[in-house]
């Protein structure tokens, strides 16, 4: 029935983790634990969770910046799964990345606007196109065409994620995966790049995938949320709906633990007992449990509950808000 | 909107500072006195080693001996510091074998420099290339290349370019690729654990979704962003290349007679250390001289570039 | 100048109270070959006992360089030019290395960002917090050992005999911030600096530290100074904010009013320039511009290259001469020419 841009299937990726002694035997990290999602063209996910849950490797991994251990990644009707770095060239161009750290995302050797150009030299344009095109650039993200010829030293925080946001967008690509781009970044510039951001989506009719720690953040751009705990998506909804009914405790959880900016309703809010488990050793059943305030049933320690519709668009994994028997729509896309 | 949500102020951009980064490291670097001193005192050197046969006052390999009033290990005679003006001036004096000693050193700079200059960027070029082909690609081929480097590291580098001098015959050039060899595993460490940092970086992810190809990656980004502890350990390395140099000749493995080294100088006369002690503490001085220079060189060059110490 | 704050109704005890750290007029400059760095340039700040006071900023408003003012830790290039830290009846700026020494993390303690980094690697969580004893106390080795493990039991570790033996890099975050925050309370000082405690946690573990933090307070009466550069975690915990921008307090009030009626134009930007989760809004108020450079600081106020609200009402004088901090209410405080009123407080303009 629907086309989506990119659709992520059961994507698993593991990591080796040494075990840091000599000869001693490290784990397996199960980073991205079989995760499914959709993107439609037009339209933003947002992907929200701790550290270590998981959400930067996924964006990665969608890339093929990691080698996914199983689970297929279909972009534009094509399976990029398993194609070879050759193979991926041509598809660069339309997916494209923002970074966290606006310092290290730039060569400090190269001008800003020299790292803007490389990808239309990849593209075979010739050196006029290139300028022309970088100047354009400059412009569409709010800074000016003398600023090509600077060094990324020469800028704040704030220009150089403009630079970033620039170079991403100067290859024209459809798919856009942001990764907490403005975690690093001071609060009053925070919104600028945000509405920037927002600007953009709407000019130029982009597709995202947002990951970031801040639902807050996360809000103000997408149209669907998805929220990870430990490798496995928990809840996925639209905005609105996760906002005024998620299901999942531990979104329930990640909402009231964001400190309100109005003193005088402090008190209403769920503190979560306890810490984010290693990845290294997730607890058995759902990996929330241990955390978890509703966790009642045996089977929240013995099975990994499944994504399941709780209304529409709306799907929760959650034994005792989710449970399977209550399902009437679809388990899982 | 007001007119201030134009949210660059193009006066933040400093002007000052468009020199890019060679220009502030030539900046950084004149602010330590150490490094220009030994910046100075390479300079000299140099200047005697390019105007050697300007500046000589005889031919280093000429026997002065059918001159009159020369005699062999002769102490230095200055005009003006009071040596009879009869006599032919050497300012530091006659080696045994009748030979101007200052001659024989301006000559053994060249030797001494270009030899040091030579053993290092060899090693440099080789270095760069396999610590580049092993952090970069990692894997079985840096296991590969790494263990060969290990195997290099763990002889003593002098014995081994002994033994290399000895395998393939004395003189110049193989004594400078003896120091070659023994140097490369140094550089290649040095050049592949920087590119391992570099190639995580995100500016190297950046090209990789934009579809860059590898050998631009490498040449363009990760290979100049790696060499900046290379510079100073290659400087560094310079010192004591001409040390081996001048160690390699002393043995007699180096540079060969007649031609002036300031090693083989020290060799010819280590005897006569008492009765003539200028043959010995000149061609000495100007070895220090030589290493000095670099290390202060290295080690301001190394003070300039580190970030943690500006400021 | 000394601090004349009223408190709230909810902190209406302590409005008798004299303030146990009171820092007045206080300049610290770096001296860098940029220039001079004026990173606070007259801050007065006063803390009672069992406050919870935040000192909001951004990046390079020198709210730190306010922190390490008051332990006298400033070093090279830095140094403080002016103006005078009284704790507890004592001038710190007048005090020998030594004598602060002894203060410094037995009456006013201090948690950084980093927990991890704060702990020392080779020690164990419980040998940490019993050196604190040993430092300052005539206790046995037994009972130093023994009152670690209860400070650890007041901060919510779980199984606090055995955690007391693990060494930091065994503790995650969060845990290890609950270590640092008990070794910081285990002298029960007068004054606890908390400098930016939460930013490296994740947000479910934050919302612990902060309660943690307030409920140290509630027991054992301790002041504390957070700072932060989140308005929710200020909002969260603090009695009374002081926020700083450019080297300076441009508001200071009680933690309710402030939130609820935000007086400087910087404040005012800084509230809305925050996504909250719920609230939809379809763009974020902007601040236009950054921070200005501290080496060459624009003359008049400082916010008024940036403000808005200098142009919607005309004001000439914001870009001339620097405003004071004036009061506009009991408690109330505010750098800005928009509440010059004709009142004799207000024309101390220098």
């Amino acid at each position: 029935m629907s086309d989506p841009l990119l659709e992520v299937t059961d994507l698993v990726k593991t990591y080796a983790v040494s075990g840091g002694g000599f000869r001693s035997k490290g784990g397996l990290v199960r980073a991205v634990d079989g995760v499914s999602l959709t993107i439609e063209r037009g339209e933003t996910l947002g992907l929200v969770g701790e550290s270590g849950c998981g959400k930067s490797t996924l964006g990665r991994a969608i890339l093929r910046l990691e080698d996914p251990d199983r689970g297929t990644i279909r972009f534009d009707g094509q399976d990029i799964t398993n194609l070879s770095t050759k193979e991926m060239r041509p598809l660069r161009a339309k997916m494209q990345l923002i970074f966290q750290d606006p310092f290290s995302s730039l060569d400090p050797r190269t001008t800003v606007g020299g790292s803007i150009a490389e990808g239309l030299r990849v593209q075979g344009l010739d050196p006029d196109q290139r300028a022309k095109r970088v100047n354009e650039m400059l412009e569409l993200v709010g800074l000016e065409s003398y600023h090509a010829r600077r060094f990324p030293h020469e800028f704040s925080g704030g220009q150089r994620q403009r630079v970033g946001i620039a170079r991403a967008l100067a290859v024209n690509p459809s798919f856009l995966v942001l990764d907490e781009p403005v975690s690093a970044l001071d609060v009053s510039i925070q919104s600028q790049i945000l509405n920037l951001l927002k600007d953009l989506q709407v000019e130029l009719g982009l597709t995202m995938l947002f990951i970031a720690h801040n639902l807050g953040v996360v809000e103000h751009l997408c149209d669907r949320i998805s929220v990870m705990y430990l490798g496995r998506i928990a809840e996925t909804s639209s905005r609105n709906d996760l906002f005024d009914s998620c299901v999942h405790p531990y979104t329930q959880a990640l909402m009231s633990a964001i400190p309100v900016l109005d003193p005088t309703r402090r008190k209403d809010r769920v503190i979560l007992e306890g810490d984010v488990p290693s990845p290294l050793n997730p607890p058995s059943g759902c990996r929330f449990h241990p955390r978890c305030p509703v966790a009642n049933t045996t089977s929240c320690v013995s099975e990994q509950p499944p994504l399941v519709s709780v209304g529409s668009a709306h799907e929760a994994a959650c034994h005792v808000r989710a449970p399977k028997e209550a399902d009437w729509g679809r388990v899982r896309t | 909107m007001t007119d201030l949500t134009v949210d660059i102020n193009p006066l933040e951009v400093s002007q000052s500072s468009s020199g890019g980064l060679g220009i502030n490291l030539v900046k950084e670097l004149f602010r330590k006195r150490a490094a220009v001193v030994g910046a100075v005192m390479l300079g000299i050197l140099v200047f005697i080693a390019l105007f050697a046969p300007l500046i000589s006052p005889y031919d280093p390999t000429e026997v002065l001996l059918s001159t009159e009033g020369v005699q062999p290990r002769e102490s230095p005679c200055i005009h003006i510091l009071g040596c009879d003006s009869e006599q032919p001036q050497h300012i530091l004096g006659i080696d045994g074998n009748g030979r101007d000693v200052l001659s024989r050193i301006f000559y053994g700079a060249r030797v001494s420099l270009t030899a040091g200059v030579a053993a290092v960027t060899f090693a440099v070029l080789v270095g760069v290339v396999v610590g580049l082909i092993a952090g970069f690609f990692g894997g079985w081929i840096d296991n590969v290349l790494m263990r060969l480097m290990d195997v290099l590291l763990a002889f003593p580098s002098l014995l081994l370019a002994i033994f290399i001098v000895t395998v393939f015959g004395r003189g110049l050039t193989n004594a400078v690729l003896a120091i070659t060899v023994v140097t490369i595993p140094g550089y290649a460490r040095v050049v592949r654990s920087s590119v391992l940092t570099v190639r995580e970086s995100d500016f190297v992810k950046a090209d990789r979704v934009l579809g860059v190809s590898t050998f631009r990656l490498l040449t363009r980004r990760i290979l100049p962003n790696s060499l900046t502890p290379l510079v100073v350990q290659a400087t560094l390395g310079i010192a004591s290349a001409v040390l081996e140099i001048a160690a390699l000749s002393f043995l007699g493995l180096g540079v060969q007679p007649p031609q002036a080294e300031w090693g083989s100088m020290l060799a010819s006369e280590r005897n006569q250390v008492f009765t003539a002690p200028h043959l010995v503490f000149f061609p000495g001085i100007a070895i220090m001289w030589n290493v000095l220079a670099f290390n202060l060189l290295g080690d301001g060059l190394r003070d300039a570039m580190d970030p943690r110490l500006n400021r | 100048m000394t601090d004349t704050s009223v408190s709230t109704d909810s902190t209406q005890r302590r409005d008798q109270q004299e303030p146990i750290l009171n820092v007045t007029g206080l300049k610290t400059y770096f001296f860098t070959r940029a220039g001079e760095v004026r990173a606070v340039d007259g801050v007065d700040l006063s803390l009672k006992p069992g406050e919870i006071v935040g000192l909001v900023g951004e990046s390079g408003s020198g709210k730190s360089v306010t922190s390490m003012s008051i332990l006298q830790l400033v070093s090279d290039p830095g140094k403080i030019v002016a103006g005078e830290v009284m704790f507890d009846g004592q001038r710190l700026d007048k005090m020998s290395k030594r004598q602060m020494r002894n203060i410094r993390g037995d009456r006013i303690s201090m948690i950084f960002q980093q927990p991890n980094a704060s702990l020392n690697p080779v020690f164990r969580a419980g040998e940490q917090i019993a050196e604190v004893y040993a430092a300052h106390t005539a206790l046995k080795k037994a009972v130093r050992n023994e009152r670690a493990v209860e400070m650890l039991e007041k901060v919510g570790i779980p199984d606090p005999a055995s955690r007391a033996k693990a060494y930091p890099h065994e503790l995650s975050g969060g845990m290890a911030q609950r270590v640092m925050i008990a070794m910081a309370l285990a002298s029960k000082p007068d004054v606890l600096i908390a400098d930016e405690p939460t930013t490296a946690l994740d947000v479910t573990i934050q919302a612990q530290i902060l309660d943690l933090m307030v409920s140290m307070r509630d027991e054992l009466g301790t002041a504390i100074l957070l700072i932060t550069h989140d308005l929710g975690v200020v909002a969260e915990t603090a009695d009374r904010v002081a926020v700083m921008y450019a080297g300076q307090i441009v508001e200071e009030s009680p933690t309710n009013e402030l939130f609820a009626d935000p007086q400087h134009p910087y404040t005012q930007g800084l509230i809305g320039s925050i996504p909250m989760p719920g609230e939809r809004r379809e763009r974020l108020t902007v601040i236009p511009g950054r921070v200005p450079n501290l080496v060459d600081m624009p003359p008049g106020c400082r916010f008024a290259p940036r403000c808005e609200a200098r142009i919607a009402h005309n004001l000439t004088k914001c870009t001339e001469v620097e405003p004071d901090l004036l009061q506009i209410s009991p408690g109330r405080k505010v750098r800005c020419w928009l509440f010059e009123e004709p009142d004799p407080t207000a024309d101390g303009a220098s």
